[in-house]
């Protein structure tokens, strides 16, 4: 790599670093962005409906309103994020040139391309994508994603698939990390993924870049269970502002991505929060109703 | 031998670790071991014989003898902070003892910090501006003087970096970048606006660790 592009994405991961150990929060206008902020949230993500919202009322999901994106910027500090659809790399220009911080190339939304993610290195910005295994997480990595996250089953608030989506990367990660050299080719090709990159990941035993968790995630015990299995960092989408009493869920998942080994904090931030979002049995969901199938 | 804190209730904590761990230093306890640790860069490592230990409460706080206050969101840090008695403890810490802040960590031990203003320590004679650069797309990688034994080159990484005005008398500037400070010295207060932790260049850091242990010997208290 030269020297510019390695410096390039030296600053796209380090703002995920500043990131780790906090909390992403979904967001739909400049109050609940407020919330998010007055909760500990490390950065929002601006969206124009939460997942739960999309799944319920259809039709085409696309990038949020640049109204509503900058509205979101102006009331906070702290890093804001944006989607863009799957391939659609003009949105991604839009988002770019508005100025947010981190853009997410989501299955959220509708994709915008059949075949192709977009070419995330032709981008100043940092990007974020969804994975579900760690084949899916390097081909991120090779169109320049300086994020992963697990994708998990987005505004379902059930965990399991974020569940199953990062134990899959971290223990894709740890095999790898026992193969001999030449065994290294086959598993490349096994996980369609650049050879490379594989042979980076054997030596290392981590990605090159941070390793979130998102889809799902709706309690302080389900921000703990997902940082316990090796996230570093929780994307919360419908989870918050989905439930009876938004700020103090917020407030309680800040304190579990923090002190996620801590029973004893544990019990104290999950006592007397409310109902959570009612949720959505993830298995009762046929394929073709799933998100997590979108992008390849 | 120096126990030095590294606060770790958000942001980039492992990355001090990693730095201290190549000078030397080792883990206080097991929980504060990190994953594929580097290894030290020479046997004769500045930090040999100093430990390091993750900081998340003022029990563990109370165990260290200087404290690293990491980047990451200084607003989400604050939540934390402000808890129970941890900010008391915390403030009562800094005024006695050394501490290193890098971005958000410098913007917590500043006398004034903001928009919009928010709480800080108050021990470095500072006004910090928060994302005084802009936004990530401002963000940069650049290379600054550091002065001190000659004038020597250092890589500096700036996220959503803060700039530091009204320096107070007793604030010294260790480095310039585009005219402003972006690594000040205030006693055993030490502070970066940029990441000395995200690059190899372990200076700044080693820096950190004479002033520590400047601090425990007596004789040149």
């Amino acid at each position: 790599m030269d020297n510019h592009k390695e410096g390039e994405l030296r600053l796209k991961t380090g703002l995920a670093e500043m990131l780790k150990g906090g909390v992403i929060m979904d967001v739909t206008d400049a109050g609940q962005a407020r919330i998010a902020e007055e909760a500990g949230a490390a950065a929002v993500m601006a969206l124009e409906r939460v997942p739960a919202d999309i799944r319920k009322e259809g039709g085409v999901a696309r990038m949020a309103s640049i109204r509503k994106i900058r509205e979101i910027m102006n009331a906070v500090s702290i890093p804001v994020m944006a989607k863009c659809r799957i391939g659609h790399f003009v949105e991604a220009q839009i988002l770019e040139e508005l100025g947010v911080d981190y853009i997410d190339e989501s299955e959220v939304l509708t994709p915008a391309d059949e075949q192709h993610h977009v070419d995330k290195h032709a981008f100043r910005i940092p990007f974020v994508c969804g994975a579900r295994n760690l084949g899916e997480a390097l081909r991120r990595i090779a169109e320049g994603a300086a994020m992963i996250r697990t994708k998990g089953e987005a505004g379902t608030g059930d965990v399991v698939h974020a569940v199953r989506h990062i134990r899959t990367i971290v223990r894709e990660i740890r095999e790898l990390t026992l193969l001999r050299d030449d065994e290294l080719f086959t598993r490349a090709k096994e996980l369609a993924a650049p050879y490379e990159l594989v042979r980076w990941v054997a030596r290392e035993g981590k990605l090159p870049v941070p390793n979130f968790s998102a889809g799902g995630i709706a309690t302080p015990a389900d921000a703990a269970l997902v940082m316990q299995l090796g996230a570093e960092a929780v994307f919360v989408g419908s989870g918050i502002f989905k439930s009876e009493d938004p700020a103090s869920r917020a407030r309680a998942i800040v304190q579990a991505a923090t002190h996620y080994r801590e029973p004893k904090v544990l019990l104290e931030v999950s006592e007397g929060l409310g109902e959570p979002m009612r949720g959505l049995d993830a298995a009762s969901l046929r394929p073709e109703e799933q998100l997590q199938g979108r992008g390849w | 031998m120096a126990v030095i804190g590294i606060l770790a209730l958000q942001g980039d904590f492992e990355a001090h670790a990693r730095a201290l761990l190549r000078l030397g230093v080792r883990p206080r306890r097991p929980a504060d071991e990190i994953p594929r640790p580097p290894a030290p860069s020479s046997p004769a490592a500045p930090g040999a014989g100093d430990e390091y230990m993750f900081v998340r409460d003022a029990a563990e706080l109370a165990q260290a003898d200087a404290l690293i206050l990491p980047g990451g969101e200084s607003t989400t840090m604050l939540k934390f902070l402000e808890d129970g008695g941890f900010w008391t403890a915390l403030a009562e810490f800094v005024r006695h003892k050394p501490a290193f802040g890098t971005c958000a960590g410098a913007i917590l031990l500043a006398r004034e910090a903001g928009p919009p203003a928010q709480r800080s320590l108050g021990v470095l004679d500072v006004a910090a501006r928060r994302n005084a650069y802009g936004r990530q797309r401002e963000s940069s990688i650049r290379r600054g003087r550091l002065t001190g034994n000659g004038v020597c080159e250092i890589e500096m990484v700036f996220i959503r970096a803060p700039q530091l005005g009204g320096l107070g008398p007793g604030v010294e500037v260790l480095a310039r970048e585009g005219g402003h400070p972006v690594l000040v010295r205030q006693g055993k207060v030490l502070a970066a606006t940029f990441h000395p932790e995200l690059t190899d260049d372990l200076r700044v850091h080693e820096l950190f660790l004479a002033i520590v242990h400047g601090a425990s010997r007596p004789a040149s208290a």
